[in-house]
């Protein structure tokens, strides 16, 4: 059966992430989102109608559908990460809809970690304020490639385009200047009311772009992927250790970047040998071709000693290899860290300890501003920090490569991941 | 250049054969729970994938309520002899007959609740240190928030307020003994994905799902099969009607639609155009609004 052969089993994936403070609208839109790409269903409407009408509420609050756990329900508020999936005809979109209080800047880093656009609520009321600074910062720190700023709530301002213009103008100067972001673009909308959510507003002539369905849609995502340098964290050893395929060593793992073809000469790290590539196996066959995102399984020319952990590398084009290294760290435990302390370092599928050297500075998210005298890195805090680890990683600066130049800290003790961290 | 890039099936794919060849690497003795529905059979053949030309190094579990579709099972033991597959079965009847759980009584029982602790038992005894479930965000809103790698307390309880942050491909699977995993491979698919492809692989499916003949009656909107272990109310009476399962779980409160789709195509069409969640045929989330955060507190799948 071909992959053509039918319209829709030729969609894209689009992962997107939504952030803004408490109340600028954040779970309307996503509720809006999903209401108006008909992917709400009936039994889904009426039980949020009936919680609507218990709580005294004139109209429905699309807001009930992604606010999902009891307490939140009790309380009013998003209090963790959750994950709402819709499609048009072009593209199945995941949403990581994560909560804009200050406390719970961890989720938002988690749900930023694996998107690729981001969607910055303003309030138009407000304008730009420190919060809008905050999450602009995360997305760009976390290298999510393209940001769209919705200003939200433009009905409680009469759809003015100057308020619009002066909200744009600001975002310009405080954010997009200082942070250096590369793709921004700016959208009026009305959650509430579905203006340029997934209609064009009526109400809005002088704003010619489209809507942000449309944008969704659109975006060009394959040039995000890094498919330059060719990664492969090893994962899983393959023997399957039948009378069939005795000899049978297969090195499976998702390609985290850049392409593999058969022939190719690849270099193992940390062994360093070098080697070619025999076949790429899958369930059904020989493959041409692998690259990332794909999960592959790779046989290689030589017999080497090669294990979880290892990785993969084009011959010519290897990652750094080092156990000194220095990141940009968001701390996401109760427990601040432990200045000079040791943890469990996961990166790509290789895990050892490391020892917490030095905080270089931290970063003051409100003001953007470099602290360096302040060593104490504790719940929500953005730190660069130096690490020594037990023994060699192999990696890329996060900048050039996200699955190669991330990793996150363990602690020990309680076995918690307490820090999500990004080489530089 | 030549675009490297791959439709949302193929992506969805990659990324539930990276967890569970995670699972493999991080858990000494893992289970792959299999109910004989859907969305196990497609773990399952994403596990077959993820280890081809090995076999999956490690064993199905089902929970057997006893209130199957023959079907069902009939099914299950095809699949797993043809793969050679190891299956281990544990029996919501033994933990009654044990005294472990009382059945519920009345027109509603189901044993759908007491799953729970035959399930947590078997991972007790069998010293199962994770629990790959074919759970999806998309089915419920208490899902939605549930992470790939789900850790339980001793206790085998869920807590969602305390659940350990998730950042891109690294998965945290450490735990003190006594503790367990759950992990949920096909998280990020939704019905319409499952449907999609079954049909791309061409995936064998027992046939309830399609459109049939079947004993039914109505009840609380629902449509519920002739069952021995369904008594009965007065004033209930059976009809034939053609209809297939969305779902195929515990007999007593999975609800049959009617449906003339014969065909996978036919299903992902009626799919795309159907106006109630694939839960909303099933009675036991209908119990009440936080029916599901409770029963994933507790320990359930
Ligand atoms: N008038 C108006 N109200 C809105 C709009 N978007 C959201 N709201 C209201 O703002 C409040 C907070 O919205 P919610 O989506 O819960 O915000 P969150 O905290 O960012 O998720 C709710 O009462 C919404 O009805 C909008 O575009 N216009
Ligand atoms: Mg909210």
């Amino acid at each position: 059966m071909s992959e053509k052969s039918a319209g829709y089993l030729d969609m894209e994936l689009l992962r997107f992430t939504t952030a803004g403070s408490v109340d600028d609208g954040k779970s309307t839109l996503i509720g809006r989102l999903l209401y108006d790409s008909k992917a709400i269903f009936e039994d889904q409407m009426e039980a949020i109608e009936i919680s609507s009408k218990k709580r005294g509420d004139e109209e429905v609050d699309l807001a009930l559908l992604t606010d999902g756990l009891r307490a939140e329900r009790e309380q009013g508020i998003t209090i963790d990460v959750a994950y709402r999936y819709f499609a048009t005809p072009k593209r199945k979109f995941i949403i990581a809809d994560t909560p804009g209080h200050i406390q719970y800047t961890r989720n938002m880093v988690t749900g930023a970690s694996t998107a690729n656009a981001a969607l910055i609520l303003v309030d138009a009321r407000n304008g730009v304020i420190e919060q809008t600074l905050r999450h602009s910062y995360i997305a760009n720190l976390l290298q999510i490639p393209h940001i769209i700023v919705c200003i939200n709530k433009m009905d409680l301002v009469d759809f003015s385009q100057e308020t619009y213009e002066r909200i744009k103008a600001d975002y310009q100067k405080m954010v997009v200047d200082k942070l250096n972001i590369k793709d921004v673009c700016f959208i009026p909308i009305s959650a509430k009311l579905g203006d340029n959510v997934v209609d064009a507003s009526t109400k809005m002539d002088w704003y010619s772009g489209t809507p942000l369905l449309d944008l969704l849609e659109n975006i060009k995502i394959v040039d995000d992927r890094n498919h330059g340098d060719s990664r492969l964290p090893v994962q899983y050893v393959i023997r399957p250790q039948s009378d069939e395929f005795h000899d049978y060593r297969g090195y499976a793992g998702r390609v985290a970047s850049g392409v593999f073809h058969p022939g190719d000469k690849v270099r193992i790290l940390p062994s360093g040998i070098e080697t070619t590539i025999e076949a790429i196996d899958s369930f059904t066959g020989e493959q041409e071709v692998a690259f990332t995102p794909q999960s592959v399984t790779l046989r290689l020319s030589d017999n080497i000693d090669i294990s979880r952990g290892d990785m993969i590398v084009d011959a010519n084009n290897v990652p750094n290899v080092s156990q000194e290294f220095e990141a940009m760290l968001c701390w996401m435990n109760e427990r601040a860290m432990m200045p000079r302390g040791k943890y469990t370092i996961k990166h790509t599928t290789n895990e050892t300890r490391c020892m917490i050297r030095d905080v270089k500075f931290k970063v003051n998210v409100d003001t953007l501003d470099e602290v360096a005298d302040d060593k104490v890195v504790a719940l929500n805090d953005i730190a660069c920090v130096s690490f020594k680890a037990a023994k060699p990683l192999f990696f890329d600066s996060y900048k050039k490569n996200r699955l190669t130049g991330s990793f996150i800290l363990i602690d020990e003790g309680t076995n918690e991941t307490v820090a999500a961290g990004m080489i530089l | 250049m030549k675009e490297y890039n791959i439709n949302h099936l193929r992506e969805l794919e990659a990324e539930s054969i990276f967890v569970i060849r995670e699972v493999a690497a991080q858990f000494e003795n893992p289970v792959m729970l299999f109910s004989g529905g859907k969305d196990s059979i497609i773990m399952f053949h994403l596990a077959r994938k993820a280890f081809a030309p090995a076999k999956v190094p490690f064993p199905m579990m089902h929970i057997d309520t006893g209130h199957n579709f023959a079907e069902t099972i009939e099914f299950r033991d095809m699949l797993m002899e043809k793969t050679g597959t190891r299956i281990i079965v544990r029996y919501v009847q033994d933990s009654i007959d044990q005294g472990k759980v009382a059945e519920e009584t009345g027109f509603n029982a189901s044993r759908n609740k007491l799953q729970t602790i035959t399930l947590l038992d078997g991972i007790e005894d069998l010293k199962v240190d994770c629990a790959m479930g074919g759970g999806r965000r998309d089915e419920e809103k208490a899902r939605a928030k549930e992470r790939f790698f789900s850790h339980r307390d001793e206790f085998g309880q869920w807590d969602p307020k305390n659940q350990r942050p998730e950042l891109w491909n690294l998965f945290n699977g450490k735990k003190h003994m006594g503790e367990h995993f759950r992990v949920f491979p096909i998280s990020n698919w939704t019905e319409m994905d499952v449907w999609q492809y079954i049909y791309l692989e061409n995936i064998e499916i027992p046939n309830l799902y399609f459109s049939h003949e079947r004993e039914v009656f109505q009840r609380d909107g629902t449509l519920l099969a002739k069952s021995d272990c369904i008594p009965m109310r007065p004033g209930e009476k059976t009809e034939k009607r053609i209809v297939r399962f969305r779902t195929i779980g515990d007999a007593t409160c999975t609800g049959a639609v009617e449906s003339e789709a014969h065909s996978l195509e036919e299903i992902i069409e009626e799919v795309a155009a159907t106006r109630t969640t694939e839960r909303g045929t099933r009675a036991d989330d209908r119990r009440s609004e936080a029916a599901m955060e409770d029963r994933k507190k507790e320990g359930y799948f």
